[in-house]
């Protein structure tokens, strides 16, 4: 076997498969990658999954894996010697950190997120940053500051967003693992859309310390994989208690890779699985609904009992989170102020400091960054404050209290992840209403802080890309979810005859 | 925010409310984002008023999805960024500081 070969079946390895060759020493985690650097410079010219490739201390870091595990050390953790990919808005103090911004353009944190610091005690190895909608403001990575990323099924299409290049780069094998950030769906939506694993976590569950913040209350970590089992090793190495992040929960992590490995088991007797009226109908595309109609008689097939939930005021969701949302994101955003770090734009020589905050400001952001900044400051003013962002809060009160009602009935609830299948680049880039409609299904979930996660479902008839099942369980009812997540991925690669994403794509014809 | 001004063309809000909202934010807009803003900004207000229309006068709001008041920590001395990893990333800096654009006016 030729190199290329072998690294061609590396690269196509899960990370549970890829740790145990590399802790049996049959492969090394320099040789796993070197394989996925290989694979980044052959498709990323199409791809742009990645805004910054760290390839010396990726080599460094599983170098020193390596070394570990020949001296006879135990290795540092289910996952070490596994290379990763990292959404840019996580500090690495090695790489720079844009959130694909142009305010941050070249900006080295001086200090690790707490993500990053664990991923790396846990001796995974980061390959690079990868490319996301700026300041994870967007559904299609098209807002970032560096250029869109290409979905792999389908170079033409968006990969979903904000975190669009972490999905990507699972997608075109340029890593097994990534990391995401899910203030509205930015980890399930891009996963749906690329035929992935993606898991919002319980908020407060990974902690957001060094997470560049869009919206505080919204805002959680979490893993992204090509498998559930994967996601659940990933999600158990990040996750648990932080004092460095005052809204960090302080309960152990949920056995999740023991629920997945439960799951894969494909015996979902007992459980109740909520279907919630209010997540269909209009606006959704036919085969995506298809495509559900499809994974409810899957899910019952393997024992579980669906009932009808109905959540009236999920209805109204969209519209309170883009009040709450862009209301944090204004505050949040102030500290891009061009005085102690990033951009720094003088209109004139003797300008004024207000006068240089206004001109970096205008220089250094995208059009939906300052839309949201807008929206935010209108929707915070006095005068204002009442009828919206006070008004959003009472919403989000009522769609919490729509979950515990459901959650009495159902022990997980499950919707389509996204209403539409990866839409073609630059349809939407300009209607921001349009775009907004792509987190109908994921937003509730932030709204109440409660986990949810999206797992393939199959591809849509008439254009062949993938669908997302989401699947939602109370706070910290992650073990339940990635049961049934887990049982639901076997019970589809047995009746697909594999993984469908071993089978993708539209990439290996444009590479 | 000044008071709002019907708009003739029966939005909800103005190109001079959003100019407005512009200055406060900080963003030195040009005349052609001004003309676009107006017209999206105005879309997605209509939009997200719906809130308006849900029963919620006796509702509590939620700030936040985990019900946290204070959180403390022990007093407790710990090692934090250097002087020159806390100026690595400053536009410009002087003897040690962050050096910054003059914050008042010439005739203060």
């Amino acid at each position: 076997m030729s190199s290329s070969e072998a690294d061609s079946e590396l690269i196509r390895l899960t990370a549970a498969e890829l740790a145990a060759k590399i802790h049996a020493r049959e492969v090394s985690s320099v040789e796993v990658t070197q394989a996925h650097l290989d694979r980044i410079a052959q498709v990323d010219p199409v791809v742009h999954a990645f805004l910054h490739v760290a390839r010396e201390p990726a080599l460094a870091a599983a170098a020193a894996v390596d070394a570990a595990l020949a001296a006879g050390d135990a290795p540092a953790s289910p996952l070490a010697g596994v290379p990763l990919a990292l959404k840019d808005v996580f500090t690495t103090s090695d790489m720079p950190t844009t959130c694909g911004s142009k305010i941050l353009e070249g900006w080295r944190p001086p200090y690790d997120a707490t993500v990053t610091a664990r991923l790396r005690r846990a001796g995974l190895v980061i390959l690079g940053k990868t490319n996301m909608d700026e300041f994870a403001m967007g559904s299609s990575t098209e807002h970032s500051a560096y250029g869109p990323t290409r979905n792999p099924w389908d170079t033409t299409r968006i990969p979903g967003g904000s975190g669009g290049g972490s999905a990507a780069s699972l997608a075109a094998f340029e890593a097994p693992l990534a990391m995401g950030t899910d203030t509205g769906g930015s980890i399930r939506q891009p996963g749906a859309v690329t035929g992935t694993v993606g898991v919002k976590p319980t908020y407060g569950g990974v902690s957001r310390y060094g997470l560049v913040a869009c919206a505080s209350s919204l805002d959680q970590a979490g893993p992204c994989a090509r498998t559930v089992l994967d996601a659940a090793l990933l999600h158990e190495v990040i996750g648990g208690y932080d004092p460095l992040d005052s809204t960090s929960i302080d309960a152990p992590v949920p056995a999740v890779v023991e629920a997945a490995r439960q799951g894969a088991g494909g015996d979902l007797r007992g459980l109740r699985i909520g279907v919630v009226r209010e997540l269909g109908g209009e606006g959704y595309q036919p085969d995506v609904e298809a495509s559900f109609r499809a994974a409810l008689r899957t899910l019952e097939s393997l024992g579980a009992e669906l009932v009808t939930v109905s959540c009236p005021h999920f209805e109204y969701a969209l519209a309170a989170y883009y009040l709450i949302l862009p209301s944090e994101v204004s505050s949040n955003l102030a500290r891009f102020d061009a005085m102690r770090y990033g951009l720094r734009v003088m209109p004139t020589p003797d300008a004024s400091a207000e006068d240089v905050m206004a001109a970096t400001r205008e220089a250094g952001l995208g059009d939906e960054v300052k839309r949201r900044i807008m929206l935010g400051t209108y929707a915070l003013s006095s005068g204002y404050y009442d009828a919206y962002y006070g008004k959003a809060q009472k919403v989000r009160t009522l769609i919490t209290n729509d979950f515990t009602a459901a959650f009495g009935v159902a022990d997980v609830l499950v919707s389509p992840t996204a209403p539409t299948t990866a839409f073609p680049i630059g349809e939407k880039v300009d209607n921001p209403l349009a775009m907004y409609l792509n987190d109908l299904c994921t937003i509730p979930a932030n709204m109440a802080g409660n986990t949810a996660m999206s797992v393939p479902s199959g591809l849509a008839e008439s254009d062949g890309l993938p669908v997302g099942l989401q699947i939602m369980a109370p706070a910290l009812g992650e073990a339940v979810m990635y049961r049934v997540a887990a049982a639901f991925e076997a019970a589809r690669n047995a009746a697909d005859g594999g993984p469908l994403i071993q089978r993708s794509n539209g990439l290996e014809a444009t590479v | 925010m000044p008071e709002s001004t019907p708009d003739p063309a029966g939005g909800v809000i103005s190109r001079a409310e959003v100019a407005h909202l512009a200055r406060l934010a900080r963003l030195a807009v040009t005349e052609a984002e001004l003309d676009r803003f107006a017209g999206q900004l105005d879309v997605i207000l209509q939009s997200v008023a719906v809130v308006g229309t849900v029963a919620a006068d006796d509702i509590e709001p939620t700030s936040h999805a985990v019900p946290l008041t204070n959180v403390f920590r022990p007093d407790r001395i710990r090692p934090g960024l250097t002087q020159q990893q806390a100026l690595s990333g400053a536009p410009e800096s002087e003897l040690g500081r962050f050096q910054v654009p003059r914050i008042l006016g010439e005739e203060a």
